[in-house]
């Protein structure tokens, strides 16, 4: 489940750059999420994409919510709910 | 504390405050002194020329904007503040409806336009010692643009009174502060912090849209920033930069969108120490209240007892607003009626009722805000209906973490003549869409996801059913 957790979103990173003619930074765990050439308009449309695809929302369903800086924050926020 | 929000002009404020010293506009780039302002200009003519005319403010830069306003309000008769994304092919209705005869601006008077030059007054950064003596003041009328439609620019008429409104009721606000917003002080929200800084006595540190949100925000730390404001998305993309921890505000607030309980913890968890309120203000209902409570939603007991001379109530389902702080009117020729028969402006955004608050569930028409812009389906499903294979669309708002709300689309499609319709060509019908959307589109207008659907609810009239139509 995680490692198809992470494909999915690196797809989908990829995905969106190309839609939205962005310049992707390369995608590693550290790398900040606002450095990576996305705006907040591209990660809308990743978790929304995501929610279709993964079938879940992390940010949508948790308590306890934070936001997540990196890309690594990022996976292990879907990681952590597909485990729930 | 002087009252110093009483003044008939904003220089003659500033000209109350008892220690103008230390107080400063900051840019990305640049900073003003508001001391040398009183003494200086940052025109190319002197003010009084601009005595009892009606002046367009257009800039490249805020900071040339605030300083102009700082000098020219109380002088002009009029003040037309022109938002960033102001269209110039526009220009020519807004100056004739506004009856505009001076602009002042940054800009080159050609790359706007502007062929007279005896109605261009050009402004910058830089202040120039003027030395002449401030003449009489009085009220000058400020006109702002409405967020977010299409086509001929919206415009509403303000006062200093009436923009200051929340300022005076609220005087814990006033002192030394420093103030900073994600917000362009050309906008309304913008505008409210501007004022609060200017009339409170304290400094404000400017956005820019060149900067990155940490480079922001590590500025803002610099000037040691006390108050910040933004909207729920801007706070957002600030906790995911990286550098939320680089400002310790005492006082966070939240305008523009549904601030949701998410962002409401997570500031909460940042920023212990601050008091985080989210606010209701929009161009045409000035700033209506304030909740600080920690939670989402609008206590009942708002609407029950009207607090600083604002009464609220739902009817139609939709937030009505009554305050000295409304707008007065639309400008312009078919100008609808902005304020009823009672003196309620309809906000246009939908209440509903649970366990003794109020929440927002959207808007009336379905409009979508995305991040702070409005969306309006309809524009959407045009576009999508141009494709040979669509019969009907329906687009609509979904929740989104982080711009607030997402456009997506369902559509029907029509019947086709060999019915073997494969998953690959639902996939090239679907991309083909987006990718007429991208054309025809801003990037926020684009639906984020397309949703192929046997069947669209219709209405009796014949309509597609909207959603809190």
């Amino acid at each position: 489940m995680s490692v198809s957790a992470r494909s999915t979103i690196l797809s989908q990173f990829e995905q969106v750059a190309r839609e939205q003619n962005r310049k992707l930074a390369p995608l590693s765990d550290d790398l900040v999420l606002m450095d990576s050439g996305l705006d907040s308009l591209c990660f809308a449309i990743v978790v929304a994409r995501l929610e279709d695809s993964l079938g879940y929302d992390p940010f949508g369903a948790a308590e306890d919510a934070r936001f997540p800086v990196t890309l690594g924050d990022f996976v292990a926020f879907y990681e952590d709910a597909a485990k729930k | 504390m002087l009252q110093k929000n009483e003044a008939v002009s904003l220089a003659q404020a500033l000209g109350d405050t008892a220690h103008p010293s230390q107080r400063f506009i900051w840019s990305a780039h640049s900073q003003a002194a508001l001391e040398e302002l009183a003494a200086g200009s940052s025109l190319a003519c002197g003010v009084e020329e601009l005595r009892a005319r009606s002046v367009l403010i257009l800039t490249r830069e805020q900071l040339t904007a605030a300083l102009a306003l700082m000098q020219i309000d109380g002088i002009a008769r009029r003040l037309v503040l022109c938002p960033p994304d102001v269209d110039i092919a526009q220009l020519p209705v807004v100056m004739a409806s506004a009856e505009v005869d001076v602009v002042v601006s940054d800009y080159a008077p050609a790359d706007i336009g502007i062929t007279d030059s005896a109605s261009f007054v050009s402004c910058g950064s830089h202040i120039t010692p003027a030395g002449a003596v401030r003449g009489a003041q009085q009220a000058t009328e400020w006109v702002l643009f409405t967020s977010g439609t299409s086509g001929a620019p919206k415009m509403v008429s303000h006062s200093l009174a009436s923009l200051a409104g929340a300022i005076n009721a609220d005087g814990r606000l006033a002192g030394a502060n420093v103030w900073s917003t994600f917000y362009d002080i050309r906008r309304y929200g913008g505008l409210q912090i501007f004022l609060r800084a200017l009339l409170g006595g304290g400094s404000l540190a400017l956005s820019d849209t060149e900067e990155s949100a940490a480079a922001f925000l590590i500025r803002a730390g610099s000037h040691a920033v006390t108050h910040m404001t933004g909207t729920p998305s801007h706070w957002r993309r600030a906790l995911m930069s990286g550098a939320a921890s680089r400002i310790t505000p005492q006082y966070v607030r939240l305008s523009g969108e549904i601030a949701d309980q998410a962002i409401l913890d997570s500031l909460r968890r940042q920023y212990p120490r601050a008091t985080i309120a989210h606010a209701f203000a929009s161009t045409e209902a000035g700033v209506a209240f304030e909740v600080e409570d920690g939670l989402a939603g609008i206590p009942a007991s708002y609407f029950v007892h009207p607090n600083n001379e604002v009464t609220l109530k739902v009817e139609g389902g939709s937030l009505r607003i009554r305050s000295p702080r409304t707008a007065r009117r639309y400008l312009g020729g078919e100008s609808a009626v902005l304020v009823d028969g009672n003196g309620f402006v309809d906000t246009g955004d939908i209440l509903e009722l649970r366990d003794g608050r109020y929440y927002f569930s959207g808007r009336r028409g379905g409009i979508i805000n995305v991040g702070g812009l409005k969306v309006h389906p309809e524009e959407v499903e045009a576009v999508i209906n141009r494709h040979p294979r669509v019969q009907m669309s329906l687009v609509k708002s979904r929740k989104n973490p982080v711009t607030g709300a997402i456009v997506v689309a369902e559509i029907v499609l029509k019947p086709q003549a060999s019915p073997t319709e494969s998953a690959g060509e639902n996939a090239a019908v679907k991309s083909e869409i987006l990718e007429n959307c991208h054309r025809a589109l801003a990037a926020h207008k684009v639906p984020a996801a397309i949703h192929i659907v046997p069947s669209l609810e219709v209405t009796p009239s014949g309509k597609v059913a909207r959603p809190n139509a």
